[in-house]
């Protein structure tokens, strides 16, 4: 079975069809990519994916799981997770503490063990704060813990943006547009990272980028969304060569 | 010798104060919002020591325990009925409502206990201490206050800053729907922040009431607007703000009434408010840096 099933997923605000008929499925170790013209809906498919939007119609199934129009804190703690366009770290806490929140529902002690200072109070925070480390360590970010997130230069935000969604241990990654803003070298860079979170955390991502070298370059199974609905799938290679795409990208003959 | 014994009682105002300003500014920090009817949760956690104690005997403890109890109830049921259905909406229907809410809790208290004033006991069984060959008087009230308001500040600044639920509380405040995607349940964490201005709100009654014993239904309102503009005063939002600004307001409150006019302490306080914000419109420790509850 696959890891996630979503099955004719729409959504409408008012009169406007905003995503319709909005097919995918995802498997564990795999990389999709969710590509399309500005405003196709690929956030809001991101959105609705999340919980932060209700769908008006289809089914999103987790793992065997419904989790169509569950709250956001439900699905993730069901075991998505995902990174912002527009990055939104917690920007006055520190680097740690961003991806100590990331583990909110993984490492549970009760209030009054905080207050009071228990051992179980000190024992548990210890070992979130040993797997926070080790997880920063992966992106070469341990020896910036202390910083607030906002000193961190906007590359190393967009990591650490990834490393707070994996302190959930999530079984699937959303990633919206991870290269936004970044030149070739760091790109370049990302690529290798994204790859590697695959093979290290075995888990599966679906990103939303518009660097199509980018995707091209890491993604096995594309989708292609304009105006809301999908209009071709594949591979790259397949994706790249679809009359509809160089459409939708360059402007159609009869445009 | 008069000057210090001014300033020390303008200290443990300023200490309960302080007290309520730190539940406005969690509130506000947390679920962006001004909850006017905080100062009418202390009245109420005032008539339950009251009643527990000044009438009924029971040890102070466990009546300050009780009304605690009590207050903390009070605070969320408000928060869940009045405040959650609102959430979203314009900042001036979640305000207006929040007045609403005082009158409703001042009134119920008339119709309750009756608006004919009770005079209360203070729950502080100790002796004032006498300083400079007893030239200084201290009463015990103006210590406890002191020390229990310092101690609840350090305890909730520990707490907000390391531990999982403190984080939480600064995820939400931050970003909402981040804190949200992140696993956290924003309507809990909303709840646990009014639960703990209301528990704080609770112990403020008694101390205030222990050192200015006349208890009305409307009791609460005016230390409740003075915290708030403590809150203000100290940059609403922060911990240490809040404290800082209940204290200063309380001593400029006590030194004015001793020094310039009683009837005109009020104005003078509300005076060195608008003169702060036209300097500093974030307030004294309102700075972007400062850690936000």
């Amino acid at each position: 079975m696959a890891l996630l099933e979503v099955t004719n997923l729409g959504i409408s605000f008012g009169g406007l069809q905003a995503v319709a008929g909005f097919d995918l499925t995802v498997e564990t170790g795999h990389l999709y990519g969710l590509i399309g013209p500005n405003g196709a809906g690929k956030t809001t498919a991101f959105n609705m994916l999340t919980g932060m939007y209700r769908p008006s119609e289809g089914n999103i199934i987790l793992d065997g799981e419904d989790v169509t129009g569950k709250s956001p804190e439900y699905i993730s703690k069901a075991g998505i997770a995902r990174t912002f366009q527009n990055i939104r770290l917690f920007r006055l806490m520190t680097v740690l503490d961003n991806v100590k929140v990331g583990m909110h529902n993984r490492i549970h002690y009760p209030m009054w063990d905080g207050v009071f200072r228990t051992r179980t109070y000190k024992e548990k925070e210890h070992d979130m704060n040993r797997k926070a480390l080790q997880l920063l360590k992966v992106f070469g970010l341990d020896d910036k813990a202390d910083y607030a997130a906002s000193q961190l230069p906007y590359g190393q935000q967009r990591k650490l943006e990834i490393c707070r969604a994996l302190a959930s241990k999530p079984k699937l990654l959303l990633l919206d547009e991870p290269a936004a803003g970044m030149n070739p070298n760091e790109t370049e860079e990302l690529m290798d990272t994204v790859r590697k979170v695959r093979d290290d955390f075995g888990i599966a991502i679906l990103l939303i980028e518009h660097d199509m070298k980018f995707v091209m370059g890491i993604c096995e199974d594309i989708t292609v969304l304009e105006y809301g609905r999908i209009i071709a799938h594949g591979d790259g290679e397949t994706v790249s060569n679809d009359p509809r795409v160089i459409a939708a990208y360059l402007g159609g003959e009869d445009d | 010798m008069q000057f210090l014994s001014y300033l020390v009682r303008g200290i443990s105002l300023g200490s309960v104060y302080a007290l309520i300003a730190l539940g406005y500014t969690m509130v506000y920090g947390i679920a962006k919002m001004l909850n006017f009817a905080h100062g009418d949760v202390i009245m109420v956690g005032g008539y339950v020591v009251f009643f527990a104690f000044c009438k009924g005997n029971m040890n102070p403890w466990l009546a300050i325990i009780l009304a605690m109890c009590a207050c903390t109830l009070l605070g969320v049921t408000i928060e869940r009925i009045a405040y959650r259905p609102l959430r979203g909406t314009p900042s001036l229907a979640v305000l207006i409502t929040a007045i609403g809410v005082s009158y409703f809790l001042q009134n119920s208290a008339m119709l309750l206990w009756k608006s004919d004033p009770k005079s209360f006991t203070s729950v502080v069984e100790l002796p004032s201490l006498y300083l400079f060959g007893g030239r200084l008087q201290i009463s015990a009230e103006t210590i406890v206050t002191i020390i229990v308001s310092l101690v609840i500040m350090f305890v909730l600044i520990w707490f907000v800053q390391r531990t999982k639920q403190g984080h939480a509380m600064q995820a939400v405040s931050e970003d909402r729907g981040a804190a949200q995607l992140m696993g956290i349940n924003v309507n809990g964490i909303i709840s646990l922040t009014f639960a703990i201005g209301s528990g704080l709100a609770a112990i403020a009654g008694a101390l205030l009431l222990s050192s200015y014993p006349t208890l009305i239904p409307t009791t609460g309102a005016m230390p409740g607007i003075k915290a708030f503009v403590a809150a203000v005063f100290g940059g609403i939002g922060s911990i240490p703000g809040a404290f800082l600004g209940g204290i200063l307001l309380g001593i400029i409150e006590n030194l004015s009434k001793a020094y310039i006019s009683t009837q005109l302490s009020d104005a003078i306080v509300f005076l060195v408010l608008i003169i702060v914000l036209l300097v500093r419109p974030t307030g004294l420790l309102g700075k972007k840096q400062m850690v936000k509850v």
